[in-house]
């Protein structure tokens, strides 16, 4: 793979929608914070952040503006969801014993994140998609 | 200052992943997957070592957060699923056995 790197607006739009979703994941996980149980918080998160990256290719500004599409993408999406505190919370769950919490939060965020995208991925076209993976939307 | 120490580590960490996802991501995301067991490895050992709350806040929400991504996962397991069945299993596996297996390394290497 050789490909020209990436400008400096883009990087610079990662970084700042990275800071913002990262803040935004932070925010909300201090507003309701995942106790011992089920991890809610973290689940509603990684949902809720893997809908909307699915959701972008329908925007066609998005998908002409590389600056944008990293910027929303791979900054405030990446950024808002995380699969470091799903592996640290489904490490915690199995090491207290919890083998059936454990399995049911690791496998249940996957497969409501798999539905999340599936569904979204019938509102755009396949063309649309990949454009927008072109620009490097889904990194 | 705990959000801003977040909002920094969280856009280096995308910054690395998405820089990373650039070089190395081709029809198999090798670049995603690595950025995502790495920023689990990292956040197991802070964990681990009993990381302070500023260090957490840092390293842990911010920079392993912002370093690792579920929603690049989900669209790419799908993409992967639209070539092969198999392909899309297999990065699935792959990405959750492997994260979690290196956060446990690295939560037991914090303890140490």
């Amino acid at each position: 793979m050789t490909r020209p790197a990436p400008g400096t607006a883009t990087i610079a739009a990662v970084f700042v929608g990275g800071a913002l979703g990262g803040t935004l994941r932070w925010w909300l996980g201090d507003l309701v914070p995942d106790g011992g149980g089920f991890p809610w918080t973290t689940f509603a998160i990684n949902v809720s952040g893997s809908l909307v990256l699915a959701l972008l290719p329908v925007l066609g500004v998005v998908r002409r503006h590389p600056a944008l599409a990293a910027g929303l993408g791979p900054g405030v999406l990446g950024g808002y969801t995380t699969l470091s505190t799903y592996a640290e919370q489904g490490r915690a769950l199995l090491d207290g014993g919890r083998l059936g919490l454990a399995a049911a939060y690791v496998l249940g965020t996957l497969a409501a994140c798999l539905v999340a995208v599936t569904l979204a991925g019938h509102l755009s076209s396949r063309a649309d998609q990949r454009e927008f993976d072109a620009e490097e939307g889904n990194e | 200052m705990t959000p801003l120490l977040v909002a920094l580590g969280a856009g280096v960490g995308a910054t690395l992943r998405f820089l990373t996802a650039h070089w190395l991501d081709g029809r198999w995301p090798s670049g995603t997957l690595l950025v995502n067991v790495v920023g689990s490895f990292v956040l197991g050992l802070l964990f681990g070592a009993g990381a302070s709350a500023d260090g957490l806040a840092l390293l842990g929400t911010g920079f392993c957060g912002g370093l690792t991504t579920y929603s690049a996962f989900s669209v790419q397991a799908r993409d992967q699923g639209r070539i092969g069945l198999g392909r899309g299993a297999a990065y699935v596996a792959a990405t959750i056995g492997l994260a979690l297996l290196a956060c446990a390394l690295g939560y037991g290497l914090g303890q140490a």
